[in-house]
């Protein structure tokens, strides 16, 4: 079964590229810590600001301004607790990493398409007052809608407001540029571009912020992050960044089946809600209903199809939880349940998608038939 | 930190390593730099009649830019006057050997051991003029 | 002779730096290889069978490590390494109980991250005595106890130094923690799969593992966190709510494999790499003492780890050495301060003076450390060792019979 499977869950993870594997392998062989003054440590160090220059050449940034982590998750923990700015403002749609950091964060709602209210934010800002980090993410990972960062980066400035851009989802799928829109700071995740898991970057723009680390101890990472560099993983998402920057031409294609894929759905039923359709998206990215029937239900039968899909984001294992992001866009709890996400990325076909359809349909006919009885039985 | 070819010649193949003897007249001992400081240089100079270094020899206990750098001046005093020895800087010594930054403290201690070694030679002929 | 070996045919210099960081064993590779191709799902993706195979992955390893100290699996929680762990278990713990207790005890020689947070927390209003060491390395256990109070929150004290490999008393050190009501952490980077750790009979409550010091590569490590009686911690990464809540963020499923892999590896040859390596390292210090005067241990041999030695070589600087033996990496110090010039903070704890502390040298051998490497180190490091003092005017001084401490030196 797993041969056949189709992979449709990308925002999730996606499969590591192979020459990444093969740069890892010949990592992983290789002995010695990036800290030690003999030839190895050296070699290892070597490697190390190797694959910091080719991050920094995809972000646009100085090498020495790329700040290792295990991941997107601690690089914007790290982000929102390293700046000492007391204030943060944030979306309401943004990652569990960021809304988790935010107990006391100003959250600024959304529209109905799922784009920051720039206006409440103007306002908000100026009633803050100072000492304010502003973090809105370059683009949803259950929607995939794209927000106007370089608005939102401007007007944050005019209050004298630092910004941070969780830009883990967005990057490889849609053009950044971070730096030119007045960002301060970008996370970055290496397993989300066909690097490996456990690697991830923080991104500063802003050379004056100086950060106070979540980790403490060996001095790593120019003090902004302590502890021995994932020497492996760093050198896989090095190969992967400089993939990154040669597959603009694939990104066309996978819109091409994404788009396929929403006007069939929506000719085999208009009643579909497709979020966020109204607003510039990533072009792999599309979260819509299946009208009756619970996601649950959906991925299950997804999955005996050898089709993966997910009800969400992937954070939080086996937790059944309506997704935040869709109730701040203003759906119905009763809607959002019966929402599923599909993520493509390479490798998808058309073939994919033919087969997505015909189980989708199969299911929703079986289904919405069977349900809409049980409700008249009833 | 790669070192420079140079630094590494000399680090292996050490010139005028040695001593001579401290108590003679025509010798000017310099030792400079401390244990604890993880560096000490000993250099020191033989001089004729008209003030000209005829021979040098050094000892050191340091890292290998220490080793180099005392190794260098070792022949770059050689057939000097004291007054052109005088005028080596530390600079000089790093520019030559290509030392990196942590390790120009090295270039200054050797440039202070020629110093103190002709300091030392001009005290023992104050002496001797004195008697 | 088989040390015909020269220094231009060598490729790649001999490693002799394993407490640094140990190769990853290419059994712990090969483990992890098919997670990052055809098993590259997300642990936590519960909708589909990539996810689940994923998962499954990571609770096998979760139960090999728990098993490798005799913990149970839920009380393992999966770090990015052992500074993550000493991180969060130091602030973690002494942040959730801080209206309770607010003195910790830690000691002089324990490892930066664990120094560094220490230090942190006594900005955030903490009292942290750091407890000073014998000239052997190892605590003194009455002075532990003196040091404990009713406001003792948690003791830290690492199992094995990194620069010395000295093992400390963790049984006496858990007993006495457990009888005050005192949570006990030990940083166990340097000690997991080098000696015996059971977290029960030690009375352990929190464990620091680091992946990259056990074969498995960088990037991964663990804390164990006692559930009976239970250790409560605020998480320092905070998201997804993985990890129970106490470390959120993806888990990188390869490294977790690796990471596992490498624990019952570890569990399995215990006994007879450590046999093996005491051995190689007995055969090694023989030939330097053999070889060599003045040459001074530092740290106890007895409680010692069989794979690390650290050795002052009087009267030659230790950077100027390693220059010398640029064929075998060694360490003038700890990874992470040798690219300083200062000497090391641990040899100075033991009362080492700084000159001698100047001329120390780490050897860490391991896994993958042959005889014939350790016959070849040795003769290197004597031969160097000679010509640097025949290059040394303290050495001059020593055998002239001149005592170096009667020089006024001038300190720059």
């Amino acid at each position: 079964m797993m041969n056949q499977a189709i992979y449709l869950d990308h925002n999730a993870t996606t499969p590591v590229l192979p020459q990444v594997v093969e740069a890892m392998g010949e990592a992983l062989a290789f002995c010695g810590n990036g800290s030690s003054v003999h030839r190895a440590g050296r070699l290892a160090n070597a490697r190390l600001e190797n694959a910091r220059e080719q991050v920094a050449s995809l972000m646009g940034a100085r090498s020495s301004d790329i700040i290792f982590t295990s991941g997107g998750t601690e690089a914007n923990n790290l982000a929102l607790r390293g700046t000492g700015r007391e204030r943060l403002v944030i979306s309401s749609v943004e990652h569990d990493s960021i809304w988790q950091v935010s107990e006391d964060a100003l959250v600024i709602p959304v529209d109905n398409s799922g784009i920051v209210d720039l206006q409440v934010l103007e306002e908000a800002l100026r009633d803050v007052g100072e000492q304010m980090i502003v973090s809105v993410m370059a683009a949803n990972n259950e929607t995939g809608v794209i927000q106007p960062i370089a608005k939102i980066a401007e007007i944050a400035k005019s209050h004298g407001a630092l910004v941070h851009c969780d830009a883990v989802q967005a990057l490889g799928k849609v053009t950044l540029n971070l730096k030119a829109w007045g960002v301060d700071l970008a996370s970055i995740s290496a397993h989300k571009i066909g690097g490996p898991q456990g690697v991830g970057a923080l991104v500063r723009y802003n050379g004056d912020l100086q950060l106070n680390p979540l980790l403490r101890g060996g001095g790593q990472e120019r003090g902004n992050r302590a502890g021995t560099e994932n020497l492996s993983g760093i050198v896989g998402f090095g190969i992967a960044a400089e993939a990154l920057a040669s597959n603009l031409s694939q990104l066309e294609e996978i819109k091409a089946l994404r788009d396929g894929l929403e006007s069939r759905i929506n000719q085999l039923d208009a009643t579909v809600k497709i979020f966020g359709k109204g607003a510039e998206r990533l072009p792999n990215t599309s979260c819509f209903t299946m009208p009756g029937v619970l996601n649950e239900t959906q991925v299950m039968a997804f999955d005996l199809a050898g089709i993966m899909i997910s009800a969400g984001s992937a954070c939080s294992s086996g937790k059944v939880q309506s997704s935040h992001v869709l109730k701040a866009m203003g759906v119905a709890k009763e809607e959002a349940e019966t929402a599923i996400r599909v993520s493509f990325g390479r490798g998808n076909t058309e073939a994919d998608v033919d087969k997505f359809i015909k189980t989708w349909s199969g299911l929703y006919g079986r289904l919405n038939v069977s349900e809409q009885r049980a409700v008249s039985a009833a | 930190m790669a070192y420079s070819d140079k630094l590494v010649d000399h680090y292996e193949n050490p010139r005028n390593v040695g001593a001579m003897e401290k108590g003679s007249e025509d010798v000017g001992t310099g030792l400079v730099g401390a244990p604890a400081c993880g560096d000490v240089m000993k250099l020191q100079i033989k001089v004729t009649e008209d003030g000209i270094i005829e021979d040098a020899k050094f000892k050191t206990f340091g890292c290998g830019s220490a080793i180099a750098s005392s190794s260098l001046v070792t022949e770059w005093v050689k057939g000097k006057t004291l007054d052109e020895a005088g005028e080596i800087k530390n600079t000089h010594i790093a520019d030559e050997l290509a030392l990196p930054p942590v390790k120009i403290h090295c270039s200054v201690l050797a440039e202070d051991a020629i110093k103190a070694a002709i300091t030392d030679y001009k005290t023992k002929r104050g002496k001797k003029a004195a008697e | 002779m088989p040390n015909t070996v020269t220094l231009k045919k060598r490729e790649m210099p001999i490693y002799l730096d394993y407490q640094a960081t140990t190769p990853a064993d290419p059994r712990v590779v090969e483990a992890m290889l098919p997670y990052f191709s055809e098993k590259f799902g997300n642990p936590h993706s519960s909708s589909h069978a990539y996810g689940w195979e994923a998962e499954e992955a990571v609770e096998k390893a979760r139960a090999q490590i728990a098993s490798l100290i005799g913990a149970d699996p839920k009380e393992i929680i999966i770090t990015s390494g052992a500074t993550e762990s000493n991180n969060l278990a130091l602030k973690g713990v002494a942040s959730f109980y801080k209206e309770k207790k607010n003195h910790i005890i830690t000691v002089v020689t324990e490892h930066k991250c664990v120094l560094d947070t220490c230090r942190h927390l006594e900005q955030e209003g903490f009292d942290v005595t750091y407890l000073s060491v014998q000239e052997n390395g190892l605590i003194d256990l009455k002075q532990l106890e003196e040091a404990m109070t009713d406001k003792t929150l948690m003791v830290s004290i690492m199992a094995v130094n990194n620069e010395i490999g000295v093992i400390q008393p963790i049984k006496e050190i858990g007993a006495m923690c457990r009888a005050r009501k005192i949570f006990f952490h030990t940083d166990a980077a340097q000690a997991a799969g080098k000696i015996p750790l059971d977290v029960n009979e030690m009375n352990i409550d929190l464990m620091s593992i680091s992946g990259h010091k056990l074969y498995a590569p960088m990037g991964i490590g663990a804390l164990f966190v006692r559930k009976r009686p239970r250790v409560r911690l605020h998480a320092s990464i905070n998201g997804g709510g993985q990890e129970r809540g106490m470390r959120s963020g993806t888990l990188p499923t390869p490294l977790c494999v690796g990471l596992g892999e490498a624990c019952e590896l570890a569990e399995k040859e215990l006994g007879a790499e450590t046999e093996r390596l005491r051995m190689l390292r007995d055969k090694f210090y023989d030939k330097i003492t053999c070889g060599l005067k003045e040459t001074y241990l530092n740290g106890d041999f007895e409680n010692r780890v069989p794979g690390n030695l650290n050795i002052s070589f009087a009267y030659v600087e230790g950077e100027g050495l390693m220059m010398g033996i640029k064929d075998l990496c060694v360490s003038s110090g700890s990874a992470c301060t040798s690219a300083s010039l200062e000497p090391s903070y641990v040899l100075r704890a033991l009362g080492v003076e700084e000159e001698l502390a100047h001329t120390s040298l780490r050897i860490g051998i391991g896994r993958f450390t042959t005889e014939e490497e350790v016959t070849y180190a040795a003769d290197r490091i004597i031969a160097e060792v000679t010509r640097l003092r025949e290059l040394s005017p303290l050495w001059e001084m020593a055998q002239e019979g001149i005592d170096i401490k009667s020089i006024e030196w001038a300190e720059h």
